[in-house]
């Protein structure tokens, strides 16, 4: 575990010996070049910025913090957190990183036969380089876009494909778990490419080893679903309560293809997130779920846009969140629409639930619309439990500690109506209802 | 056994309730006896849904004087969970909704909690299928379709609906003592002749019954051993069944006159 790169800060020096360690194909190498150019010479986003506004990094300092180490598969398997996502499914393949590097690389032959690629995405890129290349770090996510894409692009390790080809139907969900040490980096990609027809669900997992951890995640996410494919993806935030989070994700979405995309926000100290679904090609079809619920200081900050840019698509996004001691959550959620996007079925909503008077929920909707022929809703609620709810159950028996729970739950079962994916309902019902400890 | 139970009474003495610093109640006394059932009319505002909050213990509903007594132990302290497991209910005039929760997972809870007062959070539920086959039984007889314990509790009900899930709730959870706040509005006809035979049916000779109304219908199967008038929040008058009938034919104006300190009262509390 404790090999080279014990030193700290995201140098140079550290680079360097990232490249050196890699067998890439010499594109992905300008890549990581190119971005490291633009790492050095842009610097930690402020507050001046509108993105930045209510989320305050001035505590976070990246010289305290090491590249993963060099290598893959050097970790033991035994420091992978136990996954929540995983129970009574049978899975398609599956992979683990620890501190950034890949320790499970696993994917059922019978898939691989049908010309699946799952697994580690350091090893692929070197395998099938030619066919990524247009894909990586290229179509969804902007490597310059900002310090922490920079940062990523640069220096990412221990990723995760899923690759599945034209009209391929795999049945079974994959899953893939990124696990930190205290104090430890995660870098990781995920890239996830449907063809055609393709259909896929990708259950993603991030957790520490410890509820209390620190470290730092940095990372990105890219869904390209083509044409007519069909993609369920699930990724749950579960860091320690010490990690900073940061991570851009996008998807693309092409013709009459269809994407219910689930996140569940827990974990972190400080989460940044920009979730962006581009609908690019027409009749595409975005169900967006957002689960959220914090407690202690946690600040979780989702900037969510759903960008319609080809004509009758249909986006539909709910995020719920419910919020303990001081924490606080910012959603910024954009629907946007191109000229050329004629009859866009656009929808958002952001419900909060606050659990403590010292709790925050910021909640700001907006849209921008320049097509006509269109509909588009949006809307937020904040609130606290509603005491008449309460006296009603209690008046069935229900202790006070009792009614809440129930009460909670039953906020987020309209969003866990949406999900099609049982054993994700059960996970995340389970994990809100052991954190729903406090009400005042 | 019997003779026990009749000694067991809901007791209101001089019963003073101010909501939000406001007086509403002054003075009420009642008693009812398990196996007893009681009418409770009185003009919109005099106090009626009032009584039935501050007996089921509502936080707002502050007992500025007087007493409540379950079975002889004075109860103004006690939780409003706690009355329930110790046999309190009121069906509401107006019930809650609790989006996102199912009509069979939540009456699951209450009956558990009901059934075993000293159950702590955590502990295990009535088993489900021990608990869905009671459940089906009851709704059977209370002609009502499974399908409602799949809906959530009260949501989009509509108003006769949820009015027979009350019903459906005072069935499972059996109190020894019952108030029925207006259980019979928003009841059509049909629905109204089921209830008031439903609510014979569950409260037997064991349930002590104040079933609060503007008429009659309710009242077909549950005839009153006592009817009482409240206004300006006291009760003013005390009869049998025959109370009942004339205020539900002839109004509240006789009523007034006799008792014209209480008819203040009443404009009191509504400018
Ligand atoms: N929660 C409350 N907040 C403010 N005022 C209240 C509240 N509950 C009752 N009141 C007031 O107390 C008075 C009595 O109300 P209550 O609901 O007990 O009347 P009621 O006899 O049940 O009338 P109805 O026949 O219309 O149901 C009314 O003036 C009402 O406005
Ligand atoms: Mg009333």
């Amino acid at each position: 575990m404790t090999e080279t790169a014990t030193q700290l800060g995201f140098t140079a020096e550290a680079f360097n010996a990232l490249l050196g360690s890699r067998k890439e194909p010499d594109w992905l190498t300008e890549l990581r070049r190119s971005a490291f150019k633009t790492f050095s010479a842009s610097s930690l986003p402020d507050r001046s910025e509108e993105e930045w506004m209510r989320t305050d990094i001035r505590l976070f300092h990246p010289e305290r913090f090491a590249p993963p180490a060099i290598g893959d598969a050097s970790a033991s398997s035994e420091e992978i957190v136990e996954p929540l996502l995983t129970r009574g499914v049978q899975l398609a393949g599956r992979t683990a990183a620890v501190d950034g590097r890949t320790v499970v690389d696993q994917l059922e032959p019978k898939w691989a036969d049908r010309g699946v690629l799952f697994g580690s995405l350091g090893r692929l890129v070197a395998q099938h380089g030619e066919l990524l290349r247009p894909h990586l770090l290229a179509r969804a996510v902007d490597p310059h876009a900002d310090y922490f894409s920079a940062l990523h692009a640069a220096f990412w390790t221990g990723g995760t494909l899923l690759y599945v080809p034209r009209g391929v139907v795999v049945d079974e969900p994959f899953h893939m778990i990124s696990s930190l040490n205290d104090g430890r980096v995660d870098l990781g990609h995920t890239l996830v490419v449907l063809e055609e027809g393709a259909e896929a669900t990708l259950l993603a997992e991030t957790a520490s080893a410890d509820e209390r951890a620190g470290g730092l995640h940095c990372g990105a996410i890219e869904l390209l679903v083509g044409p007519n494919a069909s993609l369920r993806y699930v990724n749950l935030q579960n860091w320690g309560s010490g990690v900073w989070h940061f991570a851009r994700q996008k998807a693309l979405v092409d013709r009459d293809a269809r994407l219910q995309w689930t996140i569940g926000a827990l974990g972190s100290r400080l989460a940044k997130v920009n979730q962006h679904v581009a609908l690019v090609g027409p009749g595409a079809d975005v169900q967006v779920n957002g689960v959220m619920f914090t407690q202690g200081k946690q600040h979780l900050s989702y900037h969510t846009l759903q960008h319609h840019e080809a004509p009758s698509c249909h986006s539909d996004l709910l995020y719920k969140a419910g919020l303990q001691g001081h924490s606080r959550t910012v959603w910024r959620g954009m629907i946007k629409v191109d000229r050329a996007a004629q009859k866009t079925d656009g929808y958002q909503r952001n419900d909060s639930l606050i659990l403590n008077s010292n709790a925050r929920a910021d909640s700001i909707p907006g849209l921008e619309i320049e097509a006509d022929d269109v509909r588009c809703t949006h809307g937020s609620t904040a609130g606290r439990v509603d005491e008449e709810q309460v006296f009603y159950a209690r008046s069935r028996g229900y202790t006070r500690q009792e009614a809440i729970r129930m009460i909670v739950t039953g906020f987020f079962q309209q969003i866990f109506d949406r999900i099609t994916i049982e054993s994700v309902r059960d996970a995340l019902a389970e994990a809100i209802g052991r954190r729903i400890r406090e009400y005042e | 056994m019997i003779d026990v139970m009749k000694h067991e009474s809901l007791k209101i003495t001089n019963l003073h309730v101010a909501v939000e610093g406001k007086p509403i109640l002054h003075g009420v006394n009642l008693e009812i006896r398990r196996g007893e059932t009681h009418a409770l009319m009185g003009p919109n505002g005099s106090g009626k849904s009032t009584l039935g909050f501050a007996v089921a213990g509502h936080p707002k509903y502050e007992v500025t004087e007087g007493t409540i007594e379950l079975c002889g132990e004075t109860i103004n302290d006690w939780s409003p969970d706690k009355r329930a497991r110790q046999g309190v209910f009121m069906a509401f005039q107006r019930p809650m909704a609790i989006p996102g929760v199912k009509m069979a997972d939540f009456l699951r809870h209450a009956t558990t909690n009901v059934r075993r007062p000293d159950r702590k959070e955590g502990e295990d539920l009535i088993p489900m299928r021990e608990f869905r086959k009671e459940l089906r039984g009851k709704m059977e007889q209370l002609k009502m379709d499974m399908e409602f314990a799949r809906r959530y509790v009260n949501d989009g009900f509509s108003g006769g609906e949820m009015k027979r899930a009350e019903i459906l709730q005072l069935a499972m959870l059996m109190p020894k003592f019952a108030i029925l706040d207006e259980t019979d509005s928003g009841l059509d006809a049909d629905a109204v002749r089921l209830a008031s035979e439903s609510i014979a049916q569950i409260g037997g000779d064991e349930m002590g019954i104040l079933i609060i109304t503007h008429h009659d219908k309710l009242l077909e199967h549950n005839t009153p051993d006592y009817t009482h008038v409240m206004l300006g929040g006291r009760i003013v008058e005390t009869a049998g069944k025959e109370l009942a009938e004339e205020l539900h034919s002839q109004g509240y104006d006789r009523v007034r006159a006799d008792y014209p300190e209480a008819a203040e009262a009443e404009l009191g509390v509504r400018s």
